[in-house]
């Protein structure tokens, strides 16, 4: 009887050694955790039975099933499912048998040696209790034909039903899937035999099921996996029709039949059940169209512009940002000029000019922008040689901007978007990168004779060292104008505390689109004095206009903000207590698990593309460009995933908590909370509040006495991001280097939201049945909060020290805190779990020099020091 | 005298019209004679170097008149088959009393002083033959956990080295003259599986078998064996084997016991048998649940379906089995469900495909 089956049992082929060269590494190393986080996250993706198999000549097959079976059997989250063990040595398979509580499957036996031996371990199997894979092989060798696979399959069906005793709904046969499309013309009906046979082994051996390794069959496309993947959709969808019921498949590596693109279906089609002499031939010929492409066809690409003039093609590759190319079109210019630096100078120049203008009019965006300057920078890379071997004076520039992020701090996305869109106008720009000691950067300064320094920062304490920079830069008598920008940085912030230290211009850029402006402006002869009035006036009124906010009288005493708390009924209330106390690691988290957490509205504001997603999609002015960034962030997020270019680590923690009435929170060591491990000290709005609402303190969020729990977490996703960024710098391809570092940014939120949900429903455990989808999450309709050190509710950034000492984030997921206490790697979200239902977020807004006080003495350190901590926040002028 | 053919034809008969009555706890009955160090030695073992006290088995060799007279108020109290005084008696679980190479020995023993017990009552109520169930425990040691929390991969005991005690174990009852073997207890799934192919060897050697009682420990509420397994998942790992019937005992009392006996009772196209506790422990590690207690829970199991064969673990008595089979004793045993024909593999979870 055939049998349609609704179901498709996935076995989980990643716990192979000879499919899987990780798998193989980790298992010969010894790396056994590693090795059991690939097992997990096959089951966690969805694999009903894993595939275990140690066939290697450098392994002691039999050891490494022993041991990998009992470390897997610990962990009940692999152990759920049945396990499948998989050798060609017997000696193996009873070893693995031996360790397995649960029905498992043996694959595989045959009658490749013969009845006796097969009758022999098919009695074995199945005293042992498992069910068996048979292949489609016996003494004159492997099925090929649909008749050998239906003969050799009934007669072992019958051997074993008859003679054996064996279950027939613990038989599984194996038909053998072999490539097609291979060039010779007897493997082009292999498919077609496969499919076949399934049809009519499920009718003639009742109760049977029928699976396969599925990737044999496109294995003449290695290296295009569009078209493998299309070939594996289209065969499963024929072969589960016949009554193929399992296979060992990566589901992630499935194509939807549906969405096969039509073509590319119908020939697919043809090849996989042999519809025409020709099918191989048409499948290749389209199939490099697909390669690269993600299964989906690129659109018709059109070529017209390339039978142009060579200024021409420059210029239209330039603005399209199109690098295919490049090289051959510069080396054609570089012919037709005397001196390779003309080519430079003219069409590439002249291309790059049309690009800053459609720029500054709003007609280009700064993905685009930054593609275009991906090409520049490639055909200035092929020049460069010829340059140099000629020596000829550097090109005049519209001037030199030294660039840095500064010390304490590594975020550089936005630095290096602002110098990507300086260099499209003309601009030289020396990037001494991050963390960039106040020296270094002046020095450079000097020795470069460069015309302007822009300074970069995107944490709190970074404000602080670029006042540092402002006051050196006084001291050494400079005379150069200093830029500063970051997500942190504020015109107020520059007027009032920057600006006064440094007697020549100081300016904030709110964004890489103004970047180029304020520079022209700065070096032109004729409009310097007038811009420099103009933006001295304007700082002017921005602290003027603070003096008189601040001494409004809207302020309260810390004393009155602490009677105006929140007040929450402590007697009423229970807490839950969290699944652990103490912390717990997590290494190698799938990433493919963050994808759909990721909050994409942050992520084309990096790329300065204002609108919400998915609405920006759809916008009328950044639209098109907005989803032509969307699609290759998609195509990288798979890669990433796919090539493992990130490694995600966490580390969470609860602990027994009690608040003081001095807005400290005292962790506990002990369940009891007799013995303490640290203190969190937090700060409280000082805002006079209508009656109901509250001066509110995170402190207020957990018990002054009795049981009650706070948590904390570190979480990253970027470690393994400086191979990748590494490579391309050397392909001089600024465009991916950002979008990898803004996806590795949205990847950590994502981690961080994913964590926080797991916390709240699982390893906390106090809303087990919250369910809701991805936009009420982003919009945070959850009990609980995460807020973090730095930000809003808790300003001050130095609370992380105490935060990664006890969850150990340096040793459990690899995060660094530098002195300004930014986080490393820099895709890393970290901060605190509150679970009270009445917990939520807020700004802290201004702190009063009572506050600032009384936090130095909570604190144990100088009124100067907390100051400085608590700058940003401060709502006096200190000293 | 019957024959072992004939008990168990009127066992497979009997069991469709009524359900079968399994006998009490042994080690409850023990703790009342309030036996000594000196006792559990007798002459053959004064001079025994380490302490035996506690080792229950012994006791079929040095003490067989206290374990004949718990097994005849058995059978007076109304149980069909009497289980072994054999919890331990395996090479491997002796060991601790440096007795392993006595093990054989008293499961022969054991399962002889059974029989002569079953068979004098058999010839009282020749209509009402009573039956003998060679007992195989789980033994000290578990085959997939690891007793080393710093290293999960470890074992203290290889599926071999329990294939080769059971084997032996098995080959001993059914000398002394077991109708039935009976794994009990069973808190490692992997256990249980080398006992069974320890007994399926011995039948393929011996040319001949006898039915297999399956009996699994689900260690607390949430339903799992200590090992991991759901009740179904259980069942999967050791129905190959197409027992007698397989159930659950000890660990739990009734009350407990019912949601995953009725899972059970669902999955399991073989008779379904149960022997809880006396309820849970209290403080002083006794037993409280009453026969009255125990009989009213387990008849509504019957009422419901739910069994073929029941009895009684630690801290039942002679009166709670009286209690039981009288409150049973009308009621029709479960019928045994038609179930469809799937691949029923487990890990930790069962997991099924249809055929």
């Amino acid at each position: 009887m055939t049998t349609q089956q609704a179901t498709f049992i996935n076995i989980g082929e990643r716990t192979n050694v000879a499919g899987s060269a990780k798998f193989k590494r980790l298992i010969a190393e010894e790396q056994y955790d590693e090795a059991l986080s690939v097992a997990l996250q096959q089951v966690e993706n969805g694999a009903n039975i894993i595939d275990i198999n140690m066939d290697d000549a450098m392994l002691d097959s039999e050891k490494a099933m022993v041991r990998f079976l009992n470390l897997i059997a610990a962990e009940p989250d692999i152990a759920r499912v049945p396990v499948m063990i998989d050798s060609s040595k017997w000696s193996v398979i009873e070893a693995g048998l031996q360790c397995v509580q649960g029905k498992a499957v043996v694959n595989s036996i045959s009658l490749k040696e013969g009845k006796e031996q097969f009758v022999e371990q098919a009695k074995k199997i199945k005293r042992y209790g498992a069910a068996v894979v048979v292949m489609a092989f016996d003494e004159d060798g492997q099925a090929d034909t649909k008749e050998r696979k239906v003969e050799i399959c009934k007669r072992s069906y019958d051997v074993l039903v008859n003679e054996v005793g064996f279950p027939p709904e613990d038989i599984i046969f194996d038909p053998n899937i072999f490539a097609v499309a291979t060039g010779i013309e007897e493997h082009n009906n292999y498919a077609v035999d496969f499919i076949e046979a399934t049809r009519i082994i499920r009718e003639q051996c009742p109760h049977c099921h029928i699976s396969g390794g599925l990737s044999n069959v496109s294995f003449s496309f290695r290296g295009n996996n569009p078209v493998r993947e299309a070939m594996h959709s289209v065969f499963l969808y024929h072969a589960v029709q016949a009554g193929m019921d399992m296979g060992i498949v990566n589901p992630a590596q499935l194509e939807v039949y549906d969405e096969i693109p039509s073509e590319l279906r119908e020939r697919v089609e043809d090849v996989i059940l042999n519809k025409r002499p020709d099918a191989t031939d048409r499948l290749l010929e389209i199939a490099d169209e697909y390669k690269n492409k993600g299964g989906s066809k690129a659109a018709t690409i059109d070529l017209s512009w390339r039978e142009k003039p060579i200024a021409e093609r420059l210029s239209f590759a330039l603005v399209k940002g199109i690098d295919q190319f490049i090289e051959e079109d510069t080396e054609e210019a570089r012919q037709q000029f005397d001196q390779p630096i003309e080519v430079i100078e003219g069409p590439l120049m002249d291309g790059m000019n049309v690009v800053g203008d459609l720029f500054g009019a709003g007609k280009m965006f700064l993905p685009q922008v930054v593609k275009s300057a991906r090409v520049m920078k490639k055909a200035v890379a092929y020049l460069m040689p010829f340059i140099e071997e000629g020596k000829e004076a550097g090109s005049e520039s519209a001037g030199k901007v030294l660039m840095a992020t500064v010390k304490g701090d590594v975020h550089d996305i936005g630095k290096n978007i602002v110098g990507v869109v300086l260099q499209c106008n003309n601009f030289e720009v020396i990037d001494l990168g991050v963390m960039v000691p106040t020296q270094d950067i002046l020095e450079a300064a000097n020795q470069n004779n460069v015309d302007i320094i822009g300074l970069s920062g995107l944490i709190t304490p970074s404000l602080e060292e670029m006042v540092n920079v402002a006051k050196e830069m006084k001291r050494l008598d400079m005379n150069i104008p200093l830029l500063v920008g970051g997500a942190t940085t504020s015109k107020v912030h520059t007027a009032v505390k920057i600006d006064p230290n440094y007697e020549h211009p100081t300016i904030h850029v709110l964004d890489a689109s103004r970047a180029v402006g304020v520079c022209s402006n700065l070096l032109s002869s004729n409009k310097r004095a007038a811009y420099e009035a103009e933006i001295a006036a304007d700082y002017e009124k921005v602290r003027q206009a603070r003096a008189k906010k601040q001494n409004k009288g809207n302020k309260i005493t810390l004393e009155e903000a602490r009677k105006a708390k929140q007040p929450i009924d402590w007697e009423g209330f229970d807490p839950v207590k969290p699944s652990f106390l103490g912390t717990k690691t997590f290494d190698d988290y799938p990433l493919e698990e963050l994808v759909d957490r990721i909050d994409w509205t942050p992520f084309f504001r990096t790329w300065e593309l204002a609108g919400n997603y998915p609405k920006i999609l759809d916008d009328e002015v950044v639209g098109e460009t907005a989803t032509s960034l969307f699609k290759d962030a998609q195509d990288m997020l798979k890669e990433i995933i796919a090539d493992k270019w990130l490694s995600a680590k966490a580390v969470i923690g609860f602990w027994r908590a009690n608040s003081t009435d001095d807005d400290s929170i005292r962790l506990f060591k002990d369940e009891d909370g007799r013995e303490d491990l640290a203190a969190f000290h937090m700060v409280r709005q000082q805002i006079p509040k209508a009656d109901g609402r509250y001066d509110n303190c995170l402190a207020d969020y957990i018990a002054p006495s009795g049981e009650d729990y706070m948590g904390g977490f570190a979480v990253t996703t970027g470690h393994g991001i400086e191979t990748k960024l590494a490579e391309f710098e050397a392909a001089h391809d600024d465009y991916r280097s950002i979008m990898l570092k803004a996806l590795a940014d949205r990847l950590a939120e994502a981690f961080a939201e994913h964590m926080h949900e797991r916390v709240r429903k699982e390893f906390w455990g106090y809303a087990k049945d919250e369910n809701l989808d991805n936009l009420s999450l982003i919009k945070e309709q959850y009990q609980g909060i995460r807020p973090a050190p730095g930000y809003p509710a808790c300003p001050e950034h130095s609370e992380k020290v105490t935060l990664f000492k006890i969850l150990d984030a340096q040793k459990q997921a690899g995060i660094e805190l530098t002195d300004s206490f930014a986080m490393t790697p820099t895709a890393a979200v970290s901060g605190f779990y509150f679970a009270h239902p009445e917990a939520k977020y807020f700004g802290v807004g201004r702190v009063e020099k009572d506050q600032a006080e009384d936090y130095a003495r909570r604190k144990g350190i100088s009124l100067n020091e907390a100051e400085k901590l608590l700058s940003p926040v401060l709502g006096y002028d200190p000293q | 005298m019957s024959t072992r053919e004939d008990r168990l034809a009127y066992l497979e008969a009997e069991s469709k019209k009524r359900i079968i009555i399994l006998d009490g706890a042994m080690g409850t009955m023990i703790q009342r004679y309030n036996l000594t160090e000196e006792d559990y030695r007798g002459e053959r073992f004064a001079d025994w170097p380490q302490d035996v006290k506690g080792n229950n088995d012994l006791l079929s060799l040095t003490k067989p008149e206290v374990i004949k007279e718990i097994h005849k108020e058995y059978l007076e109290a109304g149980a069909d088959i009497l289980g072994t005084n054999t919890f331990s008696s395996t090479t491997i679980a002796q060991a601790d009393y440096a007795m392993e190479d006595l093990a054989y020995e008293m499961n022969v023993e054991s399962a002889r002083i059974a029989r002569e017990v079953a068979d004098e009552m058999t010839a009282i109520t020749p209509d009402r033959p009573r039956l003998v169930a060679g007992a195989m425990g789980p033994t000290n040691r578990t085959c997939s956990i690891s007793p080393d929390v710093n290293d999960p991969g470890y074992r203290n005991v290889s599926f071999d080295e329990l294939r080769i005690a059971y084997k032996s174990a098995a080959k001993g009852l059914l000398e002394g003259g077991s109708d039935i073997l009976i794994v009990e207890t069973i808190f490692d799934t992997l256990n249980a599986k080398a006992a069974l192919f320890a007994i399926e060897e011995l039948f393929d050697e011996q040319g001949w078998s006898v039915p297999i009682m399956i009996s699994g420990t689900l260690t607390d509420a949430s339903g799992r064996t200590l090992s991991g397994q759901t009740a179904e998942a259980f069942w999967n790992s050791v129905r190959h084997v197409k027992p007698f019937s397989v159930g659950l005992n000890c660990a739990l009392g009734a009350d407990l016991m019912r949601p995953h006996i009725a899972a059970l009772s669902n999955v399991a196209e073989v008779r379904v048998s149960t022997y809880p506790n006396a309820g849970l422990p209290n403080e002083m590690g006794g037993y409280d649940e009453t026969p009255e207690e125990m009989s009213e829970s387990l008849k509504e199991w019957a009422e419901s379906g739910l069994i073929n064969i029941v009895g009684g673990c630690c801290g039942t008595t002679p009166a709670h089995i009286k209690d039981i089979a009288d409150s049973v004793a009308h009621v029709k045993p479960r019928e045994i469900p038609k179930l469809d024909v799937k691949m029923r593999l487990s890990g930790l979870e069962s997991f099924n495909v249809t055929s």
